[in-house]
């Protein structure tokens, strides 16, 4: 059964029933959220399977599906999960339900095109953790902007035009580069099967273009500084559930695509560029979470919280040790729960106030307690509270950091500090004080289906962080053999001393 | 046992917690604010909320405990009461029984190991309950302190609307303590670490609307947060010298790295001092040794029972555990061992100096507690690793017993905590009267009193050492034991003597404490007299090699303690004894028989006294040299950095241009760069459709 092409375009068969609804435009919405919603809990029960066919031992590709595509060129449909893409897989599929459910009343304006525009978009991540193929991948890459530059332009703020062209061209710009890339390596190796290249080798030169190449696509995605600037704005326009998808599952796919691209594929690079990425990710560490300290709008504050822990992220997969990698990895993954999380606490309230200055809240905890240990439990997840997820990746990435260069990890872990500073503050000016505005006092607590799209989230940010073997066993065996598969090119390459890494 | 120990205060902080959290229908919701959302929800809208009208004190330095409505107990509130105080108390006999197991003559120490917790690499760690000598000792002391703060809490906090909470977050703190003390590896004792933070943070702001205790509690956590910063690179380089983070792995390889070297950052050092050191920082957070310690004060902004619990029997003291659990590698590192005497020499001291100016009761206990806090570590540092943790046992009973004392005179007058406003209630409440006496003894220092043995052992070990740090360490440790009988007696008189300076109508309406209160305070008084003579002998005695077994380590040219048993003085051991008693007399003499004179001195030295009631200006150092940059960088980074730099060249800069260049090449053209961005995608994807159709 080809598991993941059901996985990947059964939300497009949602999608499908959506348009073909027809009735009063209040029945076609509420048709509309239901389909959305159904299709994505089947599409999760669904990628449940991956997980449970899945082999932790092999550090292969799994549930490889093939078939010709463009033969004359090469091109091929070519699916696979291995231990770095499969959780990816579960955690897009996993959001995707909580989204629908978190924009259920939140949305109002054309209902039924928004949760088409979901499920396209589901379908495009699922299926860009799946690509083997480096044609297919860029399509899906480049096809997840489509959704989300209407989610953001449509659905978004005041400011949502400026927000998605921003959004829209700095990602853009990027993928251009690595268009180009792609190009160049089927030059070289005759095909765009990503299994294939990355057995092949390119010469040192065309390596460093390659990467950089990549990189320009990848940076902007992850979002490294300095080409961050797009995200607050994104995140501040987006609709609630835009936000978490994009924090929880597009950051992602830059850093998937380091972990994917340039680090098998050109080793000789990745060693060459390493200081320039801890450079920049420990800049991302300290500088966005000063200006993080300095907003006044929950949803930008966040944003640059999502900065700041995407560069945790970028130290640990370039300390190409163990621990380094598979932190960076479990990071992702904490930080799509966690920071989606977030983005939904703020939507709570941007429900009921519409505004996200953070001014115009306090004392929250006086009426809303079950909102406020939600919150304050994501805060503290977020600031890697040991015992929640946000934990075990930042202690790994930071302990595989130390084994690499000391600097880095002292300096990012100043994030600790930092980090703990401006999500405390927030906390402290949203929830706690004195309850005395009058809309602020009118507004009740989380309502069942609040309860029901956090619930999850809790569960799965506590089970990471008591119990992250689950995790840490999945990707284990795919990063032993990407760390190999470096260190092996490197050595095949001569003139680098692997030994004394 | 040993699991039913740790857990059962976790199953009754969820229990509590969840009643706090759901048991509440339409009005009075109480406020939980992180029990962790377990459970399900009724999906109640609270439209009804209750401002419990708080009049807003301002902050000033003497900050009074909120004054709440009356709020009668109901099932609720004695149902999470019952089963936190029950869950408690049941794990403090149980864990008097492992300590009678596992500690002297026979004793069997054990591990026992839950699940594996992460595998990264050749990182491998377990969630494990190790029950050693070391670890029985803090099962006794967290246990039964917090057993007495549990069941004192529920007659001192009567009034408050939010009692299941304040239960459930006890109970939390009590869970997470446990799970530090029985750490085996480094990651779990993290854990608790933070857990234990979390904790302290949630109590301090246990009254939330009050902002000085939000600050306060943000304080907390982010002073702690810079100690982890160091606790944390220091765990990462046991791991880098040792190549695991399981405790007895990483002691056994430590005498093989003597020498070796560590590079870090940019320089190379010596690697188990390094390590040390690092570590060390973390507990100096954590334990508000001098540089870290300005949380501590601010932390008083909790209820009282907080303050005793966790603000001085338990949690401050971790870092003391931290570096006598981690005595295999300190042993081998005498730099980082010299560092840890002359911090903790200097905090003894500083703090001394600051608590004999303050007015607010709990501050004095708070400057108290930091400075005994002091002595512990420079214990420590002259590896007399026994004698600090018998004052770190010791000081539990009769800290946690003068801040409970202190929570009794402030219940009985009102929630007043300005000694300024006392006096004069000695016969109204006799009996907190009596036991805040026993306190102050066990705490100067007097024979039979408990703090009699540990201190003087520690003076006298510190004497012993014979080394420079050693002789500091004892020098600044006899003036400030001065100090510390001086304000401690300064405490007594002012609260208690003289004449009344409150309100008539408090001054009237003051009462002793019910017996809720008063129950486990005689607890806790039983401690502060009984704790030394009878456990002396084994936590300090010529036979506390046979108490400790292989908890601890000390390396036999060390082993200040034994030099202390042979080869002294006869005035070291007599010297605290008569400093104490110049002390006391000095404060009957300044405080009740002329009680002019502290003003006139004060005035004197204005310069003096105005560094000392302001504590050596640290905060406002800290608040020059990092709160301000910090906020100014930010906020620059942010307007100046993002926006005006990279926006501004970046992608603003590139469409304005973009657009103008449009607008002037053809007016037809829309000018939006997103457009032709738009165009591309929409572009590449008709050609790899097109490619797949017709290639």
């Amino acid at each position: 059964m080809p598991i993941l092409s059901i996985t990947t375009f059964l939300p497009l068969v949602g999608a499908l029933f959506i348009l073909i609804q027809r009735g009063s435009p209040e029945a076609v919405a509420n048709q509309a959220r239901k389909i959305a919603l159904i299709t994505t809990l089947i599409n999760f029960v669904l990628s449940l399977f991956i997980w449970f066919h899945f082999d932790p031992a092999n550090p292969g590709y799994q549930m490889v599906e093939k078939a010709e595509w463009i033969p004359a060129f090469k091109v091929n449909y070519h699916m696979g999960v291995d231990g770095i893409s499969m959780l990816f897989v579960i955690l897009s599929t996993f959001l995707t339900p909580l989204c629908i459910l978190a924009s259920w009343e939140s949305i109002q304006t054309r209902v039924k095109e928004y949760m088409v525009a979901f499920l396209v978009l589901e379908t495009l991540m699922v299926g860009m953790f799946c690509a083997l193929d480096f044609v297919l991948f860029y399509m899906f890459f480049e096809g997840v902007l489509i959704p989300m530059f209407l989610i953001i332009g449509v659905w978004g703020g005041q400011r949502r035009v400026y927000a998605a062209f921003k959004f829209f061209l700095y990602t853009l710009l990027g993928s251009v580069l690595m268009l180009i890339a792609i190009l160049a390596m089927w030059f070289v190796a005759g095909t765009t099967d990503i299994p294939t290249i990355t057995a092949t080798h390119f010469d040192r030169q065309m390596q460093i273009w390659l990467w950089l190449a990549c990189f320009a696509s990848f940076a902007v995605k992850v979002p490294m500084w300095p080409v961050h600037t797009w995200l607050p704005d994104a995140h501040v326009e987006a609709p609630t559930a835009g936000s978490v998808i994009l924090a929880g599952v597009l950051l992602k796919m830059g850093g998937y695509g380091f972990l994917r691209f340039n680090i098998p594929m050109l080793p000789e690079a990745t060693e060459y560029f390493a200081p320039l990425i801890y450079t920049l990710s420990i800049v991302a560490v300290i500088y966005t979470s000063l200006v993080a300290l300095a907003q006044e709008d929950m949803k930008k504050l966040i944003a640059y919280s999502s900065v700041a822990h995407m560069g945790f992220v970028t130290i640990g997969m370039f300390t190409l040790n163990a621990q380094g990698v598979e932190g960076s990895i479990f990071q992702m993954l904490s930080h799509g729960i966690v920071s989606g999380a977030l983005f939904l606490c703020v939507g709570v309230v941007y429900d009921r106030l519409h505004t996200r200055e953070i001014a115009r809240y306090g004392g929250l905890v006086h009426n809303m307690p079950k909102y406020a240990i939600v919150f304050g439990f994501m805060t503290m997840a977020s600031v890697g509270l040991p015992g929640t997820s946000g934990f075990v990746g930042e202690f790994l990435v930071l302990l595989g950091a130390f084994q690499d260069n000391t600097w880095v990890a002292a300096l990012a872990a100043t994030g600790l500090v930092l980090g703990a500073a401006y999500a405390l503050w927030l906390l402290r000016r949203i929830v706690f004080g004195k309850l005395v505005k009058a809309d602020l006092k009118a507004m009740y607590d989380m309502n069942i289906r609040e309860i029901a799209v956090f619930v999850p989230l809790v569960i799965v940010v506590l089970w990471m962080g008591i119990y992250p073997t689950s995790f840490l066993k999945i990707t284990s065996a795919s990063v032993d053999n990407l760390i190999k598969t470096y260190e092996t090119k490197l050595a095949a390459a001569g003139g680098v001393n692997v030994a004394a890494r | 046992m040993e699991v039913l120990v740790v857990f059962l205060p976790l199953l009754a902080f969820l229990i509590a917690g969840s009643l706090s959290l759901f048991a509440y229908g339409h009005n009075g919701a109480p406020k939980g604010a992180a029990a962790h959302g377990h459970g399900h929800d009724h999906g109640h809208h609270d439209h009804h909320h209750d401002a419990h009208g708080h009049d807003d004190h301002g902050h000033d330095d003497h900050g009074h405990d909120d004054h709440h409505p009356a709020a009668p107990a109901d099932w609720r509130d004695r149902t999470a009461q019952v089963v936190t105080c029950g869950a408690v108390v049941l794990a403090a006999v149980m864990s008097w029984i492992l300590f009678f197991q596992v500690t002297g003559h026979g004793g069997t120490p054990r591990t026992i190991e839950l699940f594996r917790w992460m595998k990264s690499g050749t990182l491998d760690v377990f969630w494990a309950l190790r029950v050693d000598q070391l670890t029985a000792v803090m099962l006794v002391v967290v246990n039964t302190v917090s057993a007495c703060v549990h069941v004192y809490s529920v007659g001192y906090m009567a009034d408050d609307p939010n009692k299941p909470r304040f239960q459930a977050y006890l109970s939390f703190f009590t869970f997470c303590m446990l799970m530090l003390v029985t750490a085996d590896n480094f990651v779990q004792m993290f854990f608790g670490w933070e857990g234990v933070g979390v904790a302290s943070y949630l109590l301090i702001n246990f009254w939330y609307e009050k902002p000085s205790a939000n600050n306060a509690a943000m304080k907390a956590f982010l002073v702690n947060r810079v100690g982890d910063f160091g606790f944390a690179l220091g765990i990462f380089s046991v791991f880098v010298l040792t190549g695991s983070l399981q405790f007895d792995v990483a002691f056994a390889k430590a005498p093989e790295l003597v020498g070796k070297t560590l590079h870090f950052l940019s320089w190379d050092f010596d690697a188990l001092t390094i390590a040390c050191l690092l570590l060390f920082v973390g507990a100096m957070g954590k334990s508000a040794q001098l540089g870290l310690h300005t949380w501590l004060p601010d932390a008083m902004e909790g209820p009282t029972p907080v303050s005793a619990l966790i603000h001085a029997a338990t949690m401050v003291t971790a870092g003391v555990f931290m570096v006598c659990r981690l005595s295999p590698l300190f042993e081998y590192a005498p730099a980082a061992l010299q560092v840890v005497t002359v911090v903790g020499a200097f905090t003894a001291f500083v703090a001394a100096t600051i608590g004999f100016t303050q007015f607010d009761i709990k501050r004095v206990i708070a400057y108290s507690t930091m400075s005994q806090l002091g002595y512990m570590f420079f214990a420590a540092g002259v590896s007399a690793y026994d004698a600090a943790m018998f004052h770190l046992f010791t000081h539990a009973f009769f800290k946690a017993l003068l801040f409970l004392g202190a929570g009794s005179v402030i219940h009985a007058l009102h929630h007043e905590q300005d000694m300024r406003n006392m006096g004069g209630v000695w016969k109204k409440i006799p009996v907190t009267y009596a036991l805040m006496w026993i306190g102050n003894l066990a705490l100067a220092g007097l024979p039979i009193f408990a703090g009699f043995y540990s201190k003087d052992m520690i003076l006298e070990a510190a004497f012993a050492a014979n080394s420079p740090v050693g002789m500091l360490a004892f020098w600044l440790g006899i003036s400030a034991a001065l100090m510390t009988a001086f304000y401690s007696w300064r405490l007594l008189i002012m609260s208690f003597h003289g004449a009344p300076r409150m309100p008539k109508k408090v001054f009237e309406h003051a009462h002793e404490s019910p017996l809720v209160m008063l129950v486990p305070l005689f607890v806790l008084g039983a401690g502060a007299v009984l704790s030394g003579i009878l456990f002396a002998d084994r936590f300090i005695g010529h036979h506390r090699a046979d108490f400790w077994g292989k908890s601890i380590f000390v390396l036999p040219a060390h082993d200040s303690i034994e030099a202390a048993h042979h080869y002294l003085p006869g005035w070291v051991g007599t010297l605290p004894i008569i400093v104490g008693l110049i002390g006391i007399a000095l404060a009957y003499l300044l405080y009740l028989l002329l009680p002019r004179l502290p003003g006139a001195i004060a005035s004197t030295f204005s310069g003096v006294h105005a560094f000392l009631y302001n504590k050596w200006y640290f905060d406002e150092l800290y608040d020059w040299a990092f709160v301000r940059p910090a906020r100014w960088l930010g906020h620059g980074l942010w307007k100046g950095g993002d926006g005006a730099l990279i926006d501004g060249v970046g992608p603003d800069g590139l469409a304005a241009a973009t657009q103008n260049v449009a607008a002037k090449a053809s007016r037809m053209q829309s000018g939006y760069v997103y457009h032709y961005a738009f165009a591309m995608v929409i572009g590449v994807v008709t050609l790899v459709v097109w490619l797949s159709l017709f290639g």
